[in-house]
């Protein structure tokens, strides 16, 4: 159409197409896994902030007396522990609730972590370009030629393993798919016409970098973050379960599921429970995930 | 359209001086290749008077955006001088630079930062430079927002809820804001409808006067250059291969490159068909000029010795040149103009 700059017209178009805010709102509710995966976090998440309340019992408070107590749901089940309760007689729904602030601690100070280092190579590679393009790379292949789980292994067992030494050993070493995506997305932008413009006012780099640069990559960089918060709680768990991660009594869920397999096959839900548990927090993120990559493509905020 | 020189500060009349600015690229060169030089701006030289629109015509590829990221000083010139005002502006500060000339550029759907709001996207010079205080900037963003024909309502718009043009008039905004001496176009209408080019051309016109403006006019459309340009220099293959006059280059071409491009341009007469103009294909490799003329492969009157020498870009002093008065000096680089 033409250039409308008629006062009706341009009132008139503003009643057709919503705030913006509007219209985010109701493609997060049209997308249905978007929408499932949100639900999903967000109670697993208050459940988190609110466990010391919600939970019933002691998470670390042992009773002999009451070992290996099954779930409500078997015959000799009771409402005292829900979910039953484990070799040293500590609630099973306790140790969950308190579990998932561990894992979704993890999740997020991993991905916090490796998405500054990750974003941060990724960024300036793609922006300089070069000489600069050329040693991230180099960082980059060596970190993809290490196996993750084998390095934080042997990492974990001559530092010791502890909650921090997992969260720094897998936010040091998840940031590739960061640094790979924030690099080509970069690329890209590095020769937009208002990147142009900034650096022909002079903008300083910094202000390149994080106010034209970022905003603009950030909708992938997001879809990369869950998915690798998800990856970051599968990884505790495998490290907990091992051994080497998140040291008992805590209740880390992937502990739980080890100290519970000299049991699985007579008391199947000592490791039914914390792995469901898993199961669908990690999931509830890989559909967030999916939801924001549809959210963030062509069309998005600038249709 | 007469030589309206600004009567304020005019010691020197030049607004920009070009001289023999070359621009090399180097590329390929890994283990086996030898490396290979592309002389993407070859020596060129240009003078536009204060208060001039010199447009500058030629190929996609012939060296036209590369001189105006040089003159922006997004590129370092590999050799050469830019004097802006008479002063050097090679290595000089980015901001200093930025005050007095600036960028419209191309494609206003790249231009604009989509995550900002109009506001922030035309008050960033005054932020950046530090102008005024905070309500002094807003003030200015809602009085440049009114010059380029924006409602106020715009200001708190993203790029992405308008339309090509309005996004257009953002960007001149933007380039206008702190009253720069020189502005760069880059073929500014060329992502545009038609029906919106001309709305833009005399929005340029317009603040052209207004401001008392410079315009570096980039263009490979030859009836924009034609309502818009005082002086036109015609780009071959890194080179100015004819300058002069916009009566002189659109009524008496010299150079046979430029005739060609004249003969190209299409007219709206139904049943005509593309104009067929006799260059070929297009043009050659430029990581491998021809020797001598560049032009001379695709030349239609050329000589033996257009292959063996280069033709110089020199003034012509030829009968008609007379006929457009002073100041008119035309250069042609062609051994046969």
């Amino acid at each position: 159409m033409t250039d409308s700059l008629t006062p009706s017209a341009t009132a008139l178009q503003s009643q057709l197409t919503p705030a913006w805010q509007t219209r985010l709102w109701r493609s997060t509710l049209n997308n249905r896994s978007l929408a499932i995966g949100l639900l999903i976090i967000a109670s697993l998440g208050i459940v988190a902030l609110l466990a010391p309340w919600l939970a019933p019992h002691d998470p670390y408070l042992q009773d002999t007396a009451n070992r290996m107590v099954p779930p409500f749901w078997h015959d000799t089940g009771s409402w005292t522990h829900p979910l039953g309760t484990d070799r040293l007689g500590r609630d099973y729904l306790s140790r969950l609730i308190f579990g998932a602030r561990i894992s979704l601690f993890i999740g997020l100070v991993v991905a916090l972590i490796s998405g500054l280092i990750g974003t941060t190579l990724g960024v300036l590679a793609g922006y300089f370009g070069g000489r600069v393009d050329a040693v991230v790379s180099y960082l980059l292949t060596t970190r993809l030629a290490m196996p993750v789980v084998l390095v934080a292994l042997a990492m974990a067992s001559l530092i010791g393993g502890s909650m921090l030494t997992v969260t720094l050993l897998l936010g040091l070493l998840l940031w590739d798919r960061f640094a790979v995506v924030a690099r080509s997305a970069t690329q890209q932008l590095r020769d937009a016409e208002y990147v142009q413009a900034a650096q022909a006012l002079g903008c300083p780099l910094p202000y390149i970098l994080l106010r034209e640069v970022l905003p603009n990559i950030a909708g992938a960089l997001i879809v990369v973050a869950t998915l690798e918060v998800a990856n970051a709680i599968l990884l505790e768990a495998t490290l907990s379960f091992l051994g080497m991660g998140v040291q008992p009594p805590s209740p880390s869920w992937g502990l739980m599921i080890a100290e519970g397999k000299t049991y699985m096959f007579f008391q199947p839900w000592v490791i039914t429970i914390p792995g469901g548990a898993l199961f669908m927090l990690v999931l509830a993120i890989n559909l967030l995930g999916d939801g924001l990559r549809d959210l963030s493509a062509p069309g998005g905020r600038n249709e | 359209m007469t030589n309206t020189t600004s009567p304020a500060n005019s010691m020197d009349p030049l607004a920009l001086e070009l001289c023999a600015l070359s621009k090399t690229f180097k590329l390929g060169g890994g283990m086996l290749h030898k490396p290979q030089t592309l002389k993407a701006v070859n020596e060129v030289s240009l003078r536009v008077p204060r208060g001039q629109v010199m447009g500058l015509v030629g190929e996609s590829g012939c060296g036209k955006s590369t001189l105006a990221k040089m003159l922006l000083g997004l590129t370092p010139p590999s050799s050469g001088d830019v004097l802006i005002n008479g002063k050097a502006i090679v290595n000089a500060n980015q901001k200093a630079l930025a005050r007095h000339i600036q960028p419209i550029f191309q494609d206003p759907y790249s231009s604009l930062n989509p995550r900002q709001r109009i506001a922030q996207i035309v008050g960033l010079p005054l932020r950046i430079h530090a102008l005024g205080t905070p309500r002094e900037q807003a003030a200015k963003v809602d009085q440049m927002l009114d010059l380029v024909g924006l409602p106020k309502r715009a200001a708190q718009q993203y790029p992405g809820q308008m339309s090509g043009g309005q996004r257009q008039r953002v960007a001149i905004a933007r380039a206008l804001i702190m009253r720069p001496d020189l502005v760069i176009c880059d073929e500014p209408t060329s992502a545009l409808d038609v029906s919106i080019q001309a709305q833009i051309l005399n929005l340029l016109l317009d603040l052209k006067d207004e401001f008392g403006l410079t315009y570096l006019f980039i263009s490979h459309d030859l009836a924009v250059v034609e309502h818009l340009a005082d002086r036109l220099a015609v780009m071959y293959l890194g080179q100015i291969v004819e300058e002069g006059t916009r009566e002189q280059i659109f009524t008496a071409p010299r150079h046979p490159y430029t005739q060609a491009l004249l003969a190209s341009a299409l007219t709206p007469e139904p049943g005509l068909g593309v104009p067929d103009i006799g260059l070929g294909a297009g043009q050659p490799d430029p990581t491998q000029p021809p020797s001598g003329c560049a032009f001379h492969p695709r030349c239609p009157i050329a000589q033996p010795q257009c292959s063996e020498q280069t033709p110089k870009l020199s003034a012509i002093t030829h009968a008609s040149g007379q006929a457009f008065g002073k100041g008119s000096q035309a250069r042609v680089a062609c051994h046969l103009a």
